[in-house]
């Protein structure tokens, strides 16, 4: 367990230093977020009814856009050879680099949103539910997109091909995400939207380790 | 530096043989075969150099012999057991130095090495370590900073910032000036007389007594005799 902890608190200081990286990824999300408003015009009736989905979409890419650097900085110089000799389970790394990667990218999104629900002119009382289905849904999908790092790691313009990977994994995630949101913004309760959405989130912490660290393995041959 | 502590193999309490074993060990890579049958046991103390030209294979065998690749045919056995039945334990007593260094330009020097130490286990002062390798005053440099050379001491650091009883040694000696491989040479000797074992590749002449050699171009070569 110590070097799960070692590895999580590394990869904050590595975050740390190279500073702009974590924030590119919620720079982006606000600015592709903000484009609807001059897109669609501000009419603040279409704004709300789409700007769930539009914030819930905007999340997902920019939790893609950071994805490809989770392990190809290690794997491009040599420190994944060293990660794997350490004394703990490789899908333990892939954990501890996935939980590290969530608060260094997803966390900041989490934050932001309520500036972007105004942006989208949501109503105020559906800000606690944006919140909260970001912070249970986001974990699905830095999970999931530790698999397609993993499988894509080591390939040039993996990235593409990543992406092609783990978008359709994302769908799960997304529908309820908006589902919870809808049921909010019709005064319903979100609960069972947002239950499934951290029963994703639960399923993909178990297996999604174990299938990364298979992929990772695979890399390193 | 390491000349106190004396490492003893769990298994050599129990009886098995300590070391490491390889029996008819082949390597498969791109669907070519590599390297085949390859025999060799080394104890605690011991020493194996490869040599052979580029593309022999001997990255490849220490691949192997790290559990990186899982062999095509033959075992791995350390202190007696197949180390494929619990790869995470045999690798929890590899130091393995590549061709890459591993080394993050963001952080200081003592940053890398402490941060390697803290997950290897087993931390030993890592100011001893840099220190062997000339690193001392430049400890708190950034490591971006650092020239091709004084990366690979770094990165030979490792070996003496957390202690475990096999190393595997890729060319370590590649962009080092003499008093750097002389350091290296020491190292490696101290390392053996508490009991750890080394397998290095080479081109060049890195000093080390009494070891074990494969040459991996011969092996290549027989190899293709017998499959005609």
């Amino acid at each position: 367990m110590m070097a799960f902890w070692q590895i999580v608190r590394r990869d904050l200081l590595l975050a740390r230093r190279q500073g702009a990286s974590s924030l590119l990824g919620v720079a982006f999300f606000v600015i592709v977020v903000s484009l609807f408003p001059f897109a669609v015009g501000p009419d603040a009736i279409i704004l709300a009814s789409i700007g769930a989905g539009i914030i819930w979409v905007a999340a997902l890419l920019a939790t893609l856009l950071s994805l490809d650097r989770l392990f190809q900085a290690d794997f491009e110089d040599g420190s994944l050879d060293i990660l794997v000799l350490t004394r703990q389970p490789i899908a333990m790394l892939v954990l501890a680099k996935t939980l590290a990667h969530w608060l260094t990218t997803a966390l900041p999104l989490i934050i932001a949103s309520p500036l972007l629900a105004m942006f989208m002119a949501l109503p105020v009382d559906v800000f606690a539910t944006l919140v909260i289905s970001l912070a249970v849904g986001t974990p699905a999908l830095s999970l999931i997109g530790a698999v397609g790092a993993a499988l894509t790691v080591g390939m040039r313009r993996g990235g593409v091909l990543m992406s092609l990977l783990v978008l359709p994994l994302y769908i799960p995630v997304l529908i309820f995400g908006v589902g919870a949101m809808g049921a909010a913004m019709m005064g319903q309760d979100a609960s069972s939207a947002l239950m499934l959405l951290g029963a994703i989130s639960l399923f993909a912490l178990v297996l999604a380790p174990i299938g990364a660290a298979a992929a990772l393995r695979l890399a390193l041959e | 530096m390491v000349e106190s502590v004396q490492y003893i193999a769990p298994s050599a309490i129990s009886g098995a043989t300590p070391g490491i074993a390889v029996a008819a060990l082949s390597c498969d890579r791109g669907g070519r075969r590599v390297f085949s049958g390859i025999e060799v046991t080394l104890s605690p103390g011991d020493a194996l150099v490869l040599r052979g030209p580029n593309g022999s294979g001997k990255s490849s065998l220490l691949r192997v012999l790290g559990g990186y690749i899982r062999p095509a045919e033959g075992v791995l056995r350390w202190n007696g057991e197949d180390v494929w039945d619990d790869i995470g334990q045999y690798q929890a007593c590899v130091h393995y130095v590549g061709h890459l260094d591993g080394v993050k330009p963001v952080l200081t020097v003592r940053e890398n090495l402490t941060m390697w130490s803290a997950l290897m286990g087993d931390a030993m002062d890592p100011d001893d370590a840099l220190k062997h390798f000339g690193l001392g005053n430049l400890a708190d440099l950034p490591a971006k900073y650092l020239s091709a050379g004084q990366r690979r001491r770094l990165n030979l650091a490792r070996l003496g910032a957390s202690q475990r009883p096999l190393w595997l040694l890729d060319e370590p000696s590649v962009s080092l000036d003499a008093t750097s491989v002389t350091q290296l040479e020491e190292l490696v000797a101290s390392h053996r007389r508490t009991g750890g074992i080394v397998i290095v590749a080479t081109h060049n002449d890195l000093q080390i007594d009494h070891a074990t050699e494969i040459d991996m171009g011969e092996i290549d070569m027989g190899t293709l005799g017998d499959a005609t």
